[in-house]
């Protein structure tokens, strides 16, 4: 592209970061970011898959009044595991820990991040606080759902123990990904490569990076508090030795809440890169997204309280919170009308990426606006723990976190994997996904706010048909991510092999070869522009021919 | 280029563009990295906070069983391995390597005192039934809150006490590095940076020795 100079050429004799070096042991012990990511990406997928399984179990056993698959203990241990598993094994590290591990530092022109043994350290914790949580499966199981909440998850004989200590763990993981990445964007971009011209999904990382740094201690001392409760009895979250068990809820969302935001800045990131892309125009609003991250960062650390206007806080705190997070709406707000605005006359392609980046505002703007609704203090009171809230923020973690992570990874595959898939086979599968989505979920928020509540292992015979209509729905999705499974397998076997610049993109990850060298540029890049500049001569797109 | 412009070489990763570049971003994450433990600790000054707000008159009962005496020793001891903490990283940076290897050295006995003070304080905790939570057997003490505060004494002064363990452990790392003579005024990156953790740990302890010994 015109306006990079890089070194855009073939590595020497078709050397990349895939083929060399070789072998097994090559890749346990790699330093490369690209790599790395690549383990974390296999690995995440892995526990969607498992999670995923744990879901659909749930699904199958609300299908009718009573027992249908699973006893109620067990059903219990089923969405204590969706939920630990999903949000702590694969929304988090989803985005930031595979995908921002395999591009932010070419996005940089960097050849690596900041430390890389630091990098490969933070994958091999993670798999150890994985393992655990593992574990415990094949033990005593755990029950009481992925929020621990005490005294009861002190009470139970289950192996919750396990999992604790496997999301402590995990969380150093996190915390390490962070700090290597802010260090990355301060210190390693290339020559020209100014804050102005950042691509957005730097800036997205960025943000979250910060919330994990600043968030994810608190997690770490809170469960390990809650460790030592399970063992020495030390008594702080326990009613019976004078402790506070709300005291665990507080420490708790401090964490959880910013750590929701976690889940979904990055997958903003990714849509800021697709939809401008894809639309062949400039991003609208470039700095507003950019600083509009850094407010959601900012007011994620003072909202926590909304996740408890029921435990007994007091009345000018629940005021305080719920008016503190309806102003989450604003920065996010901007992002969305951001990107309407770039699509708005602009020449739309509907490839998978862009197709998944719809389907994010769509589901997103519900998820976000059923939060409004949450946030509102007597509406709240009526939904607190009910359906409601189960279907809303399935909206937000799927519908926006799962869905920009299914567009980067369509955005990204002939990146990371030098082929292309098929472009037909995405679009079927997208549908499956979007409407299965949303005949799983959408019935959930009419159930919740007749009164259903949530993790319960049976309901009101006049629940019966939307119940249903909603696990049939889960099949749909379950249908959609099978055959995403089965056409990315088939791409890497038999796919054509992907150009360096497949969509025609701006930023540095295209100027280089796919799949990219070891040292991702032969020589560093030099950034003279900012990287959504989709002047007239580039306006038409490459066609995928997948 | 000169001899000590090939030294430098020697020691950067090849992503950075030279030593300097390295220097700095090891040093901005280190400092990152001390944000999250002040936010890791932070969770226990705030349980502490919260449960002496609640129990003003337990603390203050409980606290006259800590022994102020050891607590106040502990404290010079750490505040003077700061200080040769600190004269070892100088040492280092102006080239005295038997100078940078004596103030290690204190360092690390420095911190074994302080742990070996730590030792008494709880030997003497445990025989007087002064235990976290539910293993508390002391019939002193007649708040039946008091297994509370004892909690927070082991878990804070636990915590703080593993991470002078580690701190012992990087010492003894850089003890072996110097006389390795691979540090110079050049390159002495992790001196620096082990010297910003040392007083991040000597600075938690300030801050717990008047909160439990001092509260009456």
């Amino acid at each position: 592209m015109s306006n990079h100079s890089t070194g855009a050429v073939a590595a020497p004799a078709g050397r990349n970061y895939l083929n060399h070096p070789k072998g097994i042991m090559t890749w346990l012990i790699t330093l490369d970011h690209k790599r790395i990511g690549v383990m974390y990406l296999f690995t995440v997928l892995l526990f969607f898959a498992v999670g995923g399984f744990f879901a659909l179990g749930i699904r199958l056993e609300l299908m009718k009044l009573g027992r249908e698959i699973l006893d109620a203990n067990t059903y219990n241990r089923f969405f204590t595991y969706h939920g630990a598993i999903m949000v702590f094994l694969v929304i988090i590290p989803a985005i930031p820990a595979a995908m921002g591990n395999f591009v932010l530092p070419i996005l940089l022109g960097a050849k690596d991040v900041a430390f890389p043994r630091l990098n490969l350290a933070s994958y091999y914790i993670f798999i150890i606080g994985a393992t655990f949580a593992v574990l415990s499966l094949f033990l005593r199981g755990a029950d009481g759902g992925w929020t621990f909440y005490t005294p009861y998850s002190i009470r139970t004989n289950t192996t919750v123990i396990l999992v604790l200590f496997g999301a402590f763990i995990a969380g150093f993981s996190s915390i390490l990904t962070g700090l290597n990445f802010i260090v990355t964007i301060h210190k390693l971009r290339a020559p020209g490569l100014t804050w102005a011209r950042l691509p957005l999904f730097c800036w997205a990382i960025y943000a979250t990076s910060i919330i994990q740094v600043l968030a994810t201690p608190v997690l770490a001392i809170t469960l390990l508090l809650l460790c030592m409760e399970r063992i020495l009895h030390i008594g702080i979250f326990d009613p019976a030795l004078g402790g506070d068990p709300v005291l665990f809820q507080h420490f708790f969302w401090f964490y959880s809440h910013p750590a929701v935001y976690i889940m979904i800045l990055p997958a903003m990131g990714i849509i800021s890169e697709v939809i401008p892309v894809f639309s062949r125009k400039p991003i609208f609003g470039y700095k507003a997204i950019a600083y509009s991250s850094f407010g959601i960062a900012l007011i994620a650390f003072i909202v926590w309280g909304h996740h408890m206007f029921v435990s007994g806080q007091s009345e000018l705190a629940n005021f305080v919170f719920s008016l503190l997070t309806m102003f989450v709406a604003v920065p996010t707000g901007v992002k969305v009308f951001s990107w309407v605005a770039t699509m708005y006359k602009g020449s739309i392609h509907y490839y998978a990426p862009m197709l998944y980046a719809l389907g994010f505002l769509e589901l997103f703007t519900i998820g976000g606006l059923t939060g409004v609704f949450l946030a509102t203090l007597a509406i709240d009171v009526h939904l607190t723990n009910t359906y409601f809230v189960v279907a809303h923020f399935h909206y937000v973690m799927v519908g926006g976190t799962i869905m920009g992570m299914m567009a980067g990874l369509h955005y990204w595959f002939p990146k990371i994997t030098g082929k292309m898939y098929s472009e037909k086979a995405a679009t079927i599968a997208f549908w499956l996904i979007l409407i299965g989505f949303n005949l799983t979920f959408f019935p959930q928020f009419i159930l919740g706010a007749q009164g259903m509540p949530r993790r319960y292992w049976s309901y009101l015979p006049e629940f019966t048909d939307l119940n249903r209509l909603s696990s049939v729905g889960s099949w749909f999705i379950a249908l959609g991510f099978l055959y995403v499974a089965y056409y990315v397998w088939d791409a890497m076997k038999h796919g054509k092999n992907a150009v360096a610049n497949p969509w025609g993109g701006l930023t540095l990850e295209w100027q280089t070869s796919s799949p990219p060298p070891t040292e991702n540029f032969l020589e560093t890049p030099v950034v003279t522009a900012w990287p959504y500049e989709y002047l007239p001569e580039n306006i038409t797109m490459p066609v995928n021919q997948g | 280029m000169s001899d000590a412009g090939k030294a430098l070489e020697h020691h950067h990763a090849h992503h950075f563009d030279s030593a300097e570049h390295e220097f700095e971003a090891s040093k901005q994450g280190m400092w990152l990295f001390l944000v999250t433990e002040v936010l890791m600790f932070g969770g226990l000054f705030v349980a502490y906070g919260i449960f002496r707000g609640l129990y003003p008159g337990m603390f203050h009962e409980a606290h006259e069983m800590l022994n102020v005496q050891l607590g106040a020793l502990n404290t010079v001891v750490l505040i003077t391995s700061s200080l040769t903490m600190a004269l070892a990283v100088n040492a280092t940076q102006t080239g005295k390597r038997e100078r940078a290897l004596w103030c290690l050295g204190l360092t690390f006995i420095l911190a074994c005192c302080f742990l070996v003070v730590k030792y008494v304080e709880y030997t003497h905790k445990f025989h007087d039934g002064l235990l976290p939570g539910a293993f508390f057997t002391n019939t002193e003490l007649k708040d039946p809150k008091a297994p509370l505060f004892f909690s927070l004494y082991f878990l804070m002064t636990g915590l703080h006490g593993i991470h002078v363990l580690l701190g012992m452990g990087v010492i003894s790392w850089l003890l072996i590095r110097t006389k390795r003579r691979e540090f110079s005024p050049e390159f002495y990156t992790p001196v620096e940076l082990v010297g910003f953790y040392w007083h991040f740990v000597d600075l938690v302890w300030i801050y717990l020795f008047p909160l439990l010994y001092l509260v009456g």
